[in-house]
């Protein structure tokens, strides 16, 4: 069999490659060959995209659980597989991350060892281990029907409420969490970002991306993989969506207005604007456009939306993360090219793993429903037809 | 009892003598070369800071309740009965929360290692546990580094303010900040202009409760979140159960009439 090198074949192997390169460089020659991290930066973008946004991008997972297995939204049962799939790839990747990011990465399951219960990050890696099991055992069953295996689905089924529990427990706390591992640093994350308020946003950011995700993989899937879109689906999200970016918006509105920072916020400075782009993309465009019912309805004006929404949330926590420093460190930073291709390998080794995983697996076991579902239509037609045409007599 | 450093700027002639006495206790390189460095570096844990020939040093401040010993999610560094907040390398994983969280950006890495280590002044604990004071105070020429207990340390740079009220700036800094540290600075200079944190930006709360607040609400919120949790799903399941018993029902009902 040939393989036929299409445009976007070529884009994967060429940062594959970088990614590799820089995985040497990583690791023979360290953290400080490899990135622009300084004593100033001890954070650099992998932090703030590999962790806060990852994990954040990786939300769809619970939200999708919640609604349907908590809240009984059986339209989107559709959608639980891909996003838990979403889910456990994000964590699985947030984890390859740490062992760029940690400087001693080897001794990473110390954290089970040596537990300070007194550390967020402590809080967080817990979580991450227990919920990434979590997601294990709720994506293994796509595993075991695409082996015909039914027993130990039968036993995994048999603990599915104390999975959907446990897995939302352990969102909540880390998601918010997440934020709170800034909490510690008042002095030096600029006041536009530092705010007392930082769990909850970060655990509303979730939710909103967590939504916006999935309308997102929903339709890029349907596209590469020449599914029908399912618009009830979508339709049913973005709704929620636009209630999610309402509340996030008010969240953040309320914080601003009780730490007296409105008027701050509309001055032009450096931080300002950065805030605004922020602001803008998460808020302001989605927002507008879902409160046109006409793009709550059309596949393409969710999609856009959804894009918005996620883009407007990761500059959100890259401000956290990198620009809120910037003014305290006194100044600027740019990450390097090599840890850039590091972070670029990361992802398309998520969106690899994903075709792959929806190609072998029965992510979407609709598909077969619609297989089966076609003949009966056909009769349909085929009885239909005759109808219709002794109609005109 | 708790051991501090007082460092008192008037006092200090700049002679760098105490950036060599640490070096050499710590094993660091120090030669014209890293003396003439004017930062802190993962060689470099103190760094006496001239402006205008009046001077400063900079070296962990030894917080009373420390930033990195709360952050550290394998409790590597810890705060010292003595004072001193010291370092295990050993359980290190290299996530640098530690440095990040300081408030006075203290501790320093090995960016070209392979094995890196956070690196910082930790106030020679050995020394002290042998009741001897820390290489710097010990080599200083004039006094103005001084070891000692912090209650007495605070009250004779209290002595010294109320003595000679003009030569000095009128407040101890890290009697309070933070929650206080066993680093005390006395200076005729704002310190801020040496780069470190103002007081007022840094406040008298210690750094470990702004994400403890959060985290003590964690035992409570998981036994009550599950429940919750738990009791939406038996909820909307128990509902679910009941529609399709009712359907079993009708079914029957109508095989029944049938």
């Amino acid at each position: 069999m040939k393989i036929k090198l299409t445009f976007w074949k070529i884009v994967f192997l060429v940062i594959m490659a970088l990614g590799l390169y820089s995985t040497f460089v990583r690791y023979y020659y360290g953290l400080g060959a490899i990135s622009n991290m300084t004593d100033q930066f001890p954070w650099g973008l992998w932090i703030g995209f590999d962790c806060l946004c990852g994990v954040m991008l990786a939300a769809g997972g619970f939200c999708i659980v919640g609604a349907v297995y908590l809240f009984n939204v059986e339209r989107l049962h559709s959608v639980v597989r891909p996003a838990v799939l979403t889910a456990f790839l994000g964590y699985l990747l947030f984890i390859v991350g740490l062992l760029f990011d940690l400087g001693r990465p080897w001794f990473i399951w110390h954290q089970m060892v040596y537990m300070n219960p007194h550390s967020v990050m402590f809080e967080v890696g817990m979580c991450v281990m227990a919920y990434t099991t979590v997601l294990f055992f709720e994506f293994l069953p796509n595993v075991l029907e695409r082996f015909n295996l039914h027993a130990p689905i039968k036993w995994i089924k048999k603990i599915y409420p104390v999975l959907i529990v446990l897995g939302i427990l352990l969102s909540t706390l880390h998601q918010s969490s997440l934020g709170s591992l800034y909490l510690i640093m008042p002095s030096k994350l600029h006041p536009f970002w530092y705010t007392p308020a930082l769990p909850f946003l970060f655990f509303g950011s979730a939710i909103s991306v967590g939504l916006a995700m999935t309308i997102f993989e929903s339709t890029q899937s349907a596209k590469a993989f020449g599914r029908q879109l399912e618009l009830p689906v979508l339709v049913e999200l973005g709704g929620a969506l636009l209630v999610a970016l309402w509340v996030n918006a008010l969240l953040r509105f309320e914080d601003y207005f009780h730490r007296g920072m409105l008027g701050q916020i509309v001055k032009p400075s450096y931080e300002s604007y950065f805030l605004w782009l922020e602001l803008t993309l998460a808020f302001i465009i989605p927002i507008g456009m879902l409160s046109f019912k006409k793009v709550r309805l059309s596949p393409q004006g969710l999609y856009l939306a959804s894009i918005f929404t996620v883009l407007g949330f990761i500059t959100n926590r890259l401000n956290i993360a990198l620009t809120g420093f910037e003014t305290y460190v006194g100044h600027h930073f740019v990450p390097k090219w090599t840890e850039f291709s590091v972070t670029l390998m990361i992802i398309a080794m998520g969106f690899a793993l994903f075709g792959t995983a929806v190609k072998y697996l029965p992510i979407y076991p609709e598909e077969h429903r619609v297989e089966k579902a076609r003949p009966q239509t056909l009769n349909v037609a085929a009885v239909s037809t005759p109808v219709l045409g002794h109609a005109g007599d | 009892m708790s051991k501090a450093l007082l460092y008192d700027a008037t006092m200090c002639i700049g002679c760098k003598q105490c950036e060599g006495a640490c070096a050499q206790q710590n094993k660091l390189p120090y030669d014209d070369k890293v003396a003439a460095e004017s930062v802190q570096s993962e060689h470099k844990y103190t760094v006496v800071l001239n402006k205008d020939d009046k001077f400063m040093r900079r070296l962990c401040m030894h917080c009373e309740h420390p930033a990195c010993a709360s952050v550290c999610p394998v409790g590597a560094f810890h705060k010292t009965a003595s004072g001193p907040v010291v370092y295990d390398v050993w359980k290190c994983i290299g996530c640098r929360y530690c440095m990040v969280a300081c408030p006075f950006s203290q501790p320093k890495y090995e960016w070209q290692s392979l094995n890196p280590r956070v690196r910082k002044c930790i106030m020679c604990p050995d020394r002290i546990a042998a009741g001897k004071p820390t290489a710097c105070a010990e080599i200083c020429p004039t006094g103005a580094t001084k070891f000692g207990e912090r209650d007495e340390l605070i009250a004779e740079a209290q002595e010294r303010i109320r003595q000679n009220p003009t030569a000095y700036k009128p407040r101890i800094y890290g009697m309070k900040e933070v929650g206080g540290t066993s680093v005390l600075l006395l200076s005729s200079m704002n310190v801020e202009e040496y780069g470190y944190p103002p007081s007022a930006k840094l406040g008298e709360i210690p750094m470990p409760e702004y994400t403890g607040r959060v985290m003590e609400r964690i035992p409570d919120f998981i036994p009550v979140w599950t429940l919750v949790l738990g009791g939406i799903y038996w909820v909307s399941h128990r509902r679910e159960e009941v529609a399709s018993a009712e359907a079993e029902e009708k079914q029957e009902k109508n095989g029944g009439a049938r």
